[in-house]
């Protein structure tokens, strides 16, 4: 005894409209892209019609005064990725190494407990990276080039680089973790085999499979490090320093743009809207980082068919 | 042993390569967990004296001109010694008890910063003459250390020794329910429509790049979409938690999302097909049947995109967060701070003072943010389903 009932009219009219609200809240996704996108650009437009897009890009001399502003941003692009740099030479061999270590060697019990400590280091806010590299590092290197006879800076990109690249380390690693851990087992197999020794496997034939994914996780490191804003604020200098020694006092991207937007400046002056040109650059630089991190990853998963990651 | 085909006269070389290239991985993790916890170590030490505060033992005349001129209250030679913050609230402490006025009070009253400072064995910039007579003071047991509770019920202050970080952690708690409030339920719709509803399609796909990219985009930029489109288009309140947390929304909704879709592509399909078996529809499966099961695990994700909201600082500073509040924000639409501004702002100071009270900012932060990770966990080991 039963019957089969029709749908009614208002239950589908209900459903699709289930559909519709819950794709317009997919659509935020896109319009917050979008909107910071467009943020930054109309400002941006707006100070390259005041001052010269090519000088801009090339300039050497970064001055602001009531009369005569200069924004030449090559100092400050060369202080961001020398900062950047110093980041990456930390984070990269230390990354890459706790990656090997805890899916290759460490045993379930030892990796257990070494995840949740490494989530940690990436749990801490930059702001406190921030005071430590101001507070601790800065006086430290200071102390210890000090003590070899070359001066060094208190804001130095040095400090700042170098503790940079440990906020950097959980990155790359959990990421190149992943990755060495979805190697196909076979491939090992076979070299072990062939009599390799485990390091051998692991350098001649893991690391070289797994390589697209780790340069998928170096890329995002580097996007994360020129993009990162806290530390550099204060620990890295104000001053635009055009030149190739750590020691010395630079600015980075970041900070130019808070230290312009926390002035007391019209929010129409070109002071203002040089912090939206340097945002554009950002944005292009860590959107194209972002872009190629994420076929490199296809690839990867395309080579050996995985689905997960 | 030569006429073994199998002996190779590099191998003991082989395993010294081995040997160092497992020394390698070794010493870089090492490294890494030698950094947190010399990190965790100077953090504490830099915070521990932040844990007392020194008070000092004076006579207070509650007369009818001390209320007016506060620091004719105590004798003029400990002017330099009582926090000017405390001889400030005399006027409101007689207020509230009008049998005090006329008389002539012993009482512990809060110590100057460079007091305290100096009875903390801290560089301070007391005098010599003051020196002696806080010397004077601690000869006669009538300064003490005692417990400090003004950090946790006081709101910023430009005075040190008066200066707390209640008022950051009301603003800290608006900013987040704003965030959560947004970022929750876009985030979980988003996963829904994407993992149970959407086909796959150009639209499909643009989406998830774009969850992609917002999740690579740094922080600061955020800050530049709130200022220009949050503050200067809507012409929403500067400096207020609304502001922030919409910002922070924006931040958080990727990690949402993918841990939500995550957690949906993990419950088994025989669910739904048991319910389409039923005859339910496709939204009653998916609001009675699927969403259920997969909420801890949504729950976890979001708690761990809560406690990265919770961290930023970037784009706060943006759209102007850092604003000196001393009393706490009573809605969302006045200005205020949160934790971690607040502690770039005592950063700066100049006092040493605020230093023990920056790096205790920091171990409160620190402390709310392992809770919150924590509690990720449990929820995850708690609800989780092997299927």
């Amino acid at each position: 005894m039963f019957s089969l009932e029709y749908k009614k009219k208002s239950d589908i009219i209900k459903e699709r409209l289930t559909v519709v609200v819950l794709a317009t809240s997919a659509t935020i996704a896109i319009l917050t892209t979008i909107g910071v996108l467009f943020s930054i650009l109309f400002q941006a437009i707006e100070f390259f019609q005041l001052k010269s897009l090519w000088y801009f890009l090339t300039g050497t001399e970064w001055h602001m005064s009531h009369d005569e502003s200069v924004f030449g941003a090559l100092p400050i692009f060369s202080g961001t990725f020398i900062i950047t740099i110093i980041a990456l030479l930390v984070s990269i061999p230390v990354g890459l190494g706790n990656a090997i270590y805890l899916s290759e060697y460490a045993d379930p019990l030892k990796r257990k407990l070494f995840k949740p400590l490494l989530e940690i280091l990436a749990g801490i806010p930059t702001v406190v990276y921030g005071f430590f590299a101001a507070l601790t590092v800065a006086p430290a290197i200071v102390e210890l080039f000090g003590a070899i006879g070359v001066n060094a800076a208190y804001n130095s990109a040095l400090a700042s680089g170098v503790v940079m690249g440990i906020m950097i380390i959980p990155v790359i690693s959990s990421l190149s973790d992943d990755v060495l851990r979805a190697v196909p087992s076979n491939q090992r197999n076979a070299a072990y085999a062939l009599g390799m020794t485990h390091s051998e496997t692991i350098r001649d034939i893991i690391i070289p499979s797994a390589m697209p994914g780790i340069i998928s996780a170096c890329l995002l490191g580097f996007a994360k490090a020129i993009g990162e804003t806290m530390i550099v604020v204060m620990a890295a200098g104000l001053r635009p320093n055009l030149t190739w020694n750590p020691l010395e006092d630079m600015t980075t991207v970041t900070v130019r743009i808070v230290d312009s937007l926390v002035g007391d400046h019209a929010f129409d002056s070109p002071q203002t809207l040089s912090a939206f040109a340097l945002g554009l650059v950002l944005f292009i630089v860590t959107l194209v980082l972002n872009m190629v991190s994420l076929s490199q990853i296809r690839k990867f998963k395309k080579k050996y068919r995985i689905n997960r990651l | 042993m030569n006429n073994n085909p199998f002996n190779d006269p590099g191998l003991a070389k082989r395993h010294r390569g081995a040997w160092l290239f497992k020394l390698y991985t070794k010493i870089s993790i090492v490294f890494t967990l030698a950094f947190l916890s010399f990190f965790i170590f100077d953090m504490v030490r830099t915070a521990w004296p932040a844990l007392w505060q020194t008070y000092v033992q004076v006579e207070v005349s509650y007369t009818a001109q001390s209320v007016k001129v506060t620091r004719k209250a105590i004798d003029r030679k400990y002017s330099k010694i009582v926090s000017r913050a405390w001889l400030r609230t005399i006027p409101q402490q007689v207020k509230d008890k009008p049998e005090l006025l006329g008389t002539t009070q012993l009482r512990w009253v809060l110590a100057d910063d460079q007091v305290d400072q100096y009875m903390k064995s801290h560089h301070h910039n007391l005098k010599s003459k003051q020196i002696k007579i806080v010397d004077d003071l601690v000869s006669k047991n009538k300064i003490k250390l005692d417990w400090n509770d003004i950090f946790l019920s006081n709101g910023d202050s430009k005075i040190p020794e008066y200066a707390g970080i209640q008022s950051a952690i009301v603003g800290s708690v608006l900013t987040l329910l704003v965030t959560m409030s947004i970022a929750f339920p876009l985030g979980v719709m988003t996963a829904v429509y994407l993992e149970e509803f959407a086909r796959d399609n150009y639209f499909t796909r643009f989406v998830e790049v774009n969850i992609n990219n917002l999740a690579a985009i740094p922080s600061i930029l955020f800050g530049l979409l709130g200022l220009s489109v949050f503050i200067n288009l809507f012409g929403l309140p500067r400096s207020s938690p609304l502001v922030g947390g919409m910002t922070l929304a924006l931040m958080t909704l990727p990690i949402i999302i993918v841990s939500a879709r995550a957690a949906l592509r993990s419950v088994p399909d025989s669910i739904r097909q048991a319910g389409y078996g039923l005859g339910l529809t496709k939204q009653d499966i998916v609001k009675d049947q699927v969403l259920p099961v997969a909420m801890p695990g949504i729950l976890t994700g979001s708690i761990i995109g809560l406690a990265h909201a919770m961290g930023e600082t970037a784009p706060l500073i943006i759209i102007g967060m850092i604003a000196f509040i001393p009393d706490s924000p009573g809605s969302i639409m006045e200005a205020a701070t949160v934790l971690p501004a607040q502690i770039y702002t005592w950063a700066g100071m100049p006092e040493r003072a605020y230093v023990e009270k920056t790096a205790a900012g920091i171990i409160v932060i620190l402390l709310i943010l392992i809770s919150l990770n924590a509690t990720a966990i449990y929820l995850r080991k708690k609800y989780e389903i092997k299927w």
